[in-house]
């Protein structure tokens, strides 16, 4: 009987009494959030959020608004993946945004093609050499990019022990005066077509869902996942256990920034252009996604499975304020307060939890 | 230097600026003997302690080890040296489950794959369940992350991950300070097993009780010096009390 393998020494212990695990949490709420949008638009505008109301549309759901959702959050979602793996450890990271400004400006400049229309590229950056190369050269140096930056918060971290929220938050300010210095501001366009193929139609939506599988398969079943959990639990008690703490934190953040780097090539490649305000704010989008999704910024705790969830309900906010045809004003106010919502929440658990 | 001896201080000294936390200390463990380190607060004994485990470095004096001089950079290297050690502030991550902390840092693999190596859950957690009932540790479910757990509960984890990877020597320091009285009794037997695989152990506790229940040998520390080293079956609580509080053996430093 499992019961009896469980309950060493006597004691008895009950599954069913367990715990109920925060990701169910999270997806009630997700639900929750679902069926107020459904009610205040029957309510409010006699519409329907969820479900199919167009007679000229075959389909029970509105998939169109659904596919809008996801596809809205799966860039900032491929970010989140990476800030969450960093929360985990115990850290924090401000400099994804950034990373993706300067990320797409570099990348977009080995990405375009030579003729525009039989005319030669209006905003070619580099000269001849540069032009209709290999998709595969643009996404390495996109990447190498990413890598680097996140090298550098890692190292920075690791050996200097000044907090990941200065040594991020000098990288933000750094690669975004990075990507506004690349071209002297000016817009980087006109990419190869296969290039422009990365980030067309889903694609966002498969490569986001692909490495959420990925790196929840890495977090669960890999001494990597079980390390950064560790750390961000004790990072004392991991030194002490012989983990290689410094390492793993540059291996964490350098992960980070490659995630942030592959969000810069699909957006540049989904918009065909890259811009230096590229990214601006998604920090902290994607900081919010891990939050809702019940990642506890002091560490230790959280899932991917939870930030893809936190992702959707932040989706799922913005759509629904665009449903109800409020104000995008109100949009930013109501996120504002759904974060602050979330981690008061996620305090008043870690109360609950250590009283008993 | 007899091969009968795994761990030997000579004139260990630690000293916080002025202050002589630790004088010359010449002790000696044999292979498979258990000894406790007893005396006041502030005698010297954690500090002895934080000497050999590397947790501090110490001022002057020579630590040797399983036959060879050793100088530890750090308590990591004392513990890959086979020095296993229960501090007293506890060393586990509290997020994690049993399995997951009593395999920290040595983790089995299905296979390796550098940091992305895919652990063997299975097998840590069956390793896990038989570790813990090997010392007969409470636990209400193992799958449960540590935080959840009542102090004497942890404690046992941690005393447990001891047990379970010591190889050549343990190092208990305080272990029953916080525990009630199932629990005390649960420790001690995990000491009584260690002492039947031959595993050498050194005890700091204050316990005198518990002292003569469970070791060979008393060390007694008073004001920084080893002043007493007695066997079990030559001394009693008076005589060991009296070495504590200085009625006997106040002029001269004994030899441990």
């Amino acid at each position: 009987m499992a019961q009896a393998a469980h309950g060493l020494g006597g004691l008895k212990y009950d599954p069913a009494k367990r715990e109920r695990p925060q990701e169910l949490n999270v997806f009630i709420a997700l639900v929750a959030i679902v069926v107020a949008f459904e009610l205040l638009g029957r309510l409010f505008i006699g519409d329907s959020f969820l479900f199919n109301t167009r007679e000229n549309v075959e389909g029970i759901f509105n998939w169109q608004r659904l596919n809008i959702i996801i596809l809205q959050v799966s860039i900032v979602g491929i970010i989140a993946i990476g800030v969450t793996q960093v929360i985990i450890n115990g850290g924090i990271d401000l400099s994804s945004g950034s990373i993706v400004g300067a990320t797409a400006m570099i990348t977009m400049s080995f990405a375009q093609t030579a003729l525009v229309n039989g005319n030669p590229n209006p905003k070619a950056i580099f000269g001849d050499w540069a032009m209709d190369l290999p998709v595969l050269v643009p996404v390495l140096v996109g990447l190498g990019c990413g890598l680097i930056a996140g090298f550098i918060n890692g190292g920075l971290i690791a050996t200097t022990r000044i907090p990941p929220f200065i040594a991020t938050l000098g990288m933000m300010v750094t690669a975004r005066g990075l990507s506004k210095w690349w071209s002297n501001g000016n817009p980087i366009s006109f990419p190869t077509e296969s290039y422009a193929a990365i980030g067309k139609g889903l694609m966002p939506v498969v490569i986001f869902v692909l490495l959420a599988l990925l790196f929840h398969a890495i977090m669960t079943y890999t001494k990597y996942g079980k390390h950064c959990y560790a750390i961000g639990s004790n990072e004392q008690a991991a030194r002490m256990s012989g983990i290689n703490v410094n390492r793993h934190k540059i291996l964490v953040y350098s992960i980070a920034g490659m995630l942030a780097a592959l969000a810069a090539i699909v957006l540049s490649s989904k918009n065909l252009t890259a811009q230096a305000g590229m990214g601006v704010m998604y920090e902290l989008d994607a900081i919010a996604m891990a939050v809702i999704g019940g990642v506890s910024l002091q560490g230790g705790r959280g899932s991917i499975l939870g930030t893809v969830l936190g992702a959707l309900i932040f989706g799922v906010i913005i759509s629904g304020f665009t449903f109800l045809r409020l104000d995008a004003y109100y949009q930013e106010m109501v996120k504002g307060v759904i974060i602050v919502g979330a981690v008061v929440l996620d305090q008043w658990r870690q109360r609950g939890r250590s009283r008993g | 230097m007899s091969n009968d001896i795994i761990l030997e201080t000579r004139n260990l000294t630690k000293r916080y600026g002025g202050v002589h936390a630790l004088e010359d200390a010449n002790f000696t463990l044999r292979r498979g003997e258990h000894v406790a380190i007893v005396g006041d607060n502030g005698a010297g004994k954690s500090t002895f302690v934080r000497q050999i485990t590397a947790v501090e470095k110490h001022s002057s004096g020579e630590i040797h080890f399983d036959g060879s001089n050793v100088e530890f950079k750090d308590p990591l290297e004392a513990r890959e040296a086979g020095i296993e050690t229960v501090f007293q502030t506890l060393a586990l991550a509290d997020d994690l489950d049993v399995p997951s902390n009593l395999f920290l840092g040595r983790e089995i693999f299905r296979f390796k794959l550098g940091p992305f190596s895919v652990l063997d859950r299975k097998a840590m957690r069956d390793r896990t369940l038989e570790a813990l009932k090997t010392t007969a540790v409470k636990i209400p479910n193992v799958d449960n992350a540590i935080r959840n757990m009542s102090g004497g509960q942890r404690q046992c984890v941690a005393i447990a991950r001891t047990a379970a990877f010591a190889s050549k020597m343990v190092i208990m320091d305080e272990p029953t300070a916080a525990l009630g009285v199932q629990e005390t009794a649960q420790v001690e037997n995990i000491i009584r097993g260690l002492k039947e695989r031959g595993i050498p152990m050194i005890l700091i506790s204050h316990n005198l009780r518990q002292v003569f229940d469970l070791v060979d040998r008393i060390v007694v520390f008073r004001r920084g010096r080893i002043v007493a080293s007695l066997n079990k079956d030559e001394t009693d609580g008076n005589d060991i009390v009296s070495y504590i509080t200085g009625v006997k053996g106040a002029s001269d430093a004994a030899v441990a």
